[in-house]
């Protein structure tokens, strides 16, 4: 296509010269976006991996009534670890990594604003991930053997107090958990300002692609909602060390002013891990459906809404500790309203697809399952932000069922439709179509029976985060099944990982623009060069490829 | 590589911000989400000590410390605009200036939390007026003292003759981070001093 090349393509295979220690160093000693984001996905998908069979271990155990494969304890850890890790070191990591390789070559620019910041980042995400994992060796925990944090991925107090979780377990994950946020707030700081100040001519803000738009979004809900997070935990630092009192209920303190500064991050959290999944679906529909976006400025206007309305609906994962009438009525209506600006994102999507010619591609695949089950998970959200439901089940398995919904059935589908999609780009090779569409559909399978059932244990009545249940609660069948769903969804995941593999074996060039997609990370080379455009791009409408591909009919007639 | 010749320059793009600003803006941004937490958990504390001593018994207001900070931040104006005209001994006072006032604030607070301590035994750990008292009011010191570590940087900078005209535009970026300073404060010695009291 517009394949733009230049000087640097005529420099030698340095590789070659120096042996795998000249890699390691380039790789390390990086400051270049493509590769930064390339290992921010990486070390993603390999803490997904351990994350993963964290999950796999409990439902192990979970499978059969009075299981006791695993203790009480080792379980707490393994839901600690499993919740923690998932959010923090796999989607924050994935999404700020997809961010980073994307946004300069979306917008048609270099690299990004600050790319020692970024190299910053990035290394204080993987060191503040390395660093709660060191916990298993290095942590003192009860009996003085190391031991993995164990006081749940929201850590309530008083239960991560001094009092009541001696050693120094919970400190790795205060600290972890802190060090790594820093990476996240420089990695937003990088993603705003690339994007608003280092476009290339014509690219105006109403001509970014959708997805430039809402990693903006997603970097100022990082910006407003981690840094809460991380003076939570100061607090609980302070207290745990420094003899402070602010969750001491003793003195005064107050252990739910810790459930309101963790949920105040928490809830934004959980769209600036959804946003992204947006985002990627947002290039990938269109394209997949040979049709422009539907309605774009409606899904700036309507991400926008979602990020302000995200910053104002956080008690609602406390509703059952006693707020008040006025707080709860305040706090399920404005979760609501979540639902209006939401729909109109899956409208957007289903008008997109509707009359296009649809190439049922694997990216495409996944995309469509996210559609339909992220409605399911905001459904499910719906029902739960009425009060009264809430009460009912709140921390039961519904609850679990509903935010694995919005996690792996809209998040985690998105990112693997994702990586099918600009896998390509990155690489220069082509992931096989058959093992991806196996990959698909035992995922999909997988998941369906993981976590539709859950739902049903939920309204059984049973609780999360129990070890084992007894056998007369006519759970036994469902959780049966949840288990085996996962047999499933990690033989999906093998299917993943031997596509990487297969793809770097068989090497099918991908060439420039394997989609015939139309924004412009499409027009350079397959990996793109170290400068990304030999010569700057100059846009004149949102698809900016197509415009190239199709002088006689360009967009910008009609924008 | 033409690629660092392009993103090491910081002029201002098509779009009329230059990529520090927006950065430096964005930083601003995170740590006044950080410090609304702190504020918050203060006026959320107020009156709930179980124990004294309590913040009328103990606490005067910080007037000097408070001039002296904010007089700072027009020090350090006058000093950015004599770097822009290329005046660089009058930007080193302006600067040595601002120096000394913040670090005039800080020598304050030190003596207020050596009163505090010595005298009415107040610690962190004394009640929950301690506790958020000096989080808050530490956590804002800290941030005076990078402030002044870069300022010192800059002097120290400046002696050798790195600090010219055409770095104006950075030492303006750090300016801003000091007037987030000063606005910071004038938050927390209102919840402090003012509703607190």
């Amino acid at each position: 296509m517009a394949a733009i090349d230049g000087p640097a393509a005529a420099s030698p295979p340095r590789e070659a010269a120096f042996g795998w220690t000249h890699v390691l160093h380039e790789w390390v000693a990086t400051v270049d976006h493509k590769k930064l984001g390339i290992m921010y996905i990486t070390s993603g998908i390999v803490f997904f991996a351990i994350a993963g069979l964290e999950a796999a271990v409990m439902r192990y155990q979970l499978a059969f009534p009075d299981n006791d494969a695993i203790s009480p304890e080792v379980f707490n850890r393994l839901f600690t670890m499993h919740g923690t890790s998932m959010v923090f070191l796999v989607g924050m990591p994935i999404i700020i990594g997809f961010g980073n390789y994307l946004i300069p070559l979306m917008i048609g620019a270099r690299d990004m604003a600050f790319p020692r910041l970024n190299a910053w980042g990035f290394w204080m995400f993987l060191f503040g991930g390395l660093l709660l994992y060191f916990s298993y060796f290095g942590s003192s925990g009860l009996y003085g053997a190391g031991s993995a944090p164990d006081v749940g991925w929201f850590a309530y107090t008083p239960l991560s107090g001094k009092a009541f979780s001696r050693g120094n377990a919970t400190d790795y994950w205060i600290l972890g958990i802190l060090i790594s946020g820093f990476g996240s707030l420089s990695g937003a700081v990088n993603m705003i300002t690339t994007a608003l100040t280092m476009r290339c001519k014509g690219m105006t803000l109403g001509r970014m692609p959708l997805f430039v738009w809402m990693m903006i979004v997603v970097s100022f809900l990082m910006l407003i909602a981690l840094p809460p997070l991380t003076a939570a935990q100061v607090m609980l630092l302070f207290d745990r060390y420094l003899g402070a009192r602010f969750f001491d209920t003793q003195a005064g303190g107050d252990a739910v002013l810790w459930q309101h500064f963790f949920w105040f991050f928490g809830h934004p959290e959980v769209y600036i891990l959804i946003i992204p999944g947006f985002a990627y679906a947002s290039e990938i529909i269109p394209v997949f459906s040979r049709k422009v976006i539907f309605g774009y400025a409606v899904m700036v206007a309507a991400t926008v809404s979602i990020g302000f309305v995200a910053c104002a609906v956080w008690a609602h994962h406390m509703f059952a500790v006693g707020m008040g009438k006025g707080v709860n009525i305040w706090f399920s209506t404005i979760t609501m309203v979540v639902g209006v600006p939401t729909g109109i994102k899956i409208f957007n999507w289903i008008a997109t697809m509707y009359g296009g010619k649809i190439r049922f591609r694997v990216p495409m695949l996944f995309c469509i399952a996210f559609l339909i089950q992220f409605l399911v998970a905001g459904l499910t959200g719906i029902m739960l932000a009425a009060v009264p439901f809430d009460w009912q089940l709140t921390d039961s398995y519904f609850v679990v069922a509903h935010f694995h919904y919005v996690l792996i059935g809209g998040l985690l589908f998105t990112i693997f439709a994702a990586v099918y999609y600009w896998f390509p780009k990155m690489t220069g090779l082509m992931l096989s179509e058959r093992l991806g569409r196996l990959h698909f559909w035992l995922f999909l399978i997988g998941f369906q029976m993981t976590f539709t059932t859950m739902h049903v244990q939920g309204l059984l009545g049973m609780p999360r985060r129990i070890y084992t249940y007894p056998a007369d609660r006519g759970w036994e069948i469902w959780n049966l099944i949840t288990s085996l769903g996962v047999v499933a969804q990690g033989a999906g995941v093998l299917c993943f990982l031997a596509a990487i593999v297969w793809a770097f074996r068989r090497r099918e060039p991908a060439g420039d623009d394997p989609w015939d997609a139309w924004t412009l990370e499409w027009s350079t080379s397959s990996p793109p060069p170290e400068y990304n455009f030999a010569e700057l791009p100059e846009v004149r409408s949102r698809r900016p490829l197509w415009d190239l591909k199709h002088p006689e009919d360009p967009d910008w007639k009609y924008e | 590589m033409s690629a660092a010749s392009a993103t090491t320059t910081d002029t201002a793009t098509a779009q009329g911000w230059t990529r520090g600003q927006v950065g430096t803006l964005l930083l601003i941004l995170a740590e006044t989400s950080f410090f609304a937490v702190f504020i918050a958990g203060y006026l959320f504390y107020i009156g709930k000590s179980l124990s004294g001593p309590r913040p009328a018994d103990v606490l005067e207001l910080p007037i000097l410390a408070t001039i002296c900070l904010l007089s700072s931040s027009g020090t350090i104006v006058v000093a950015v605009r004599d770097l822009e005209r290329g005046h660089r001994a009058r930007f080193a006072s302006g600067l040595l200036a601002t120096i000394l006032l913040g670090g005039a604030f800080l020598v304050l607070t030190a003596l207020e939390w050596k009163r505090l301590i010595v005298e009415h035994g107040l610690t962190i750990s004394t009640n929950l007026f301690g506790t958020t008292f000096y989080s808050l009011v530490g956590f804002h010191a800290a941030h005076v003292s990078v402030g002044l570590l870069i300022m010192l940087l800059i002097l120290v900078l400046g002696a050798f003759g790195h600090v010219r005209r055409e770095h104006a535009f950075r030492v303006e970026l750090f300016s801003w981070y000091w007037h987030f300073v000063d606005v910071v404060w004038i938050a927390v010695g209102t919840a402090v001093y003012v509703i607190g009291l």
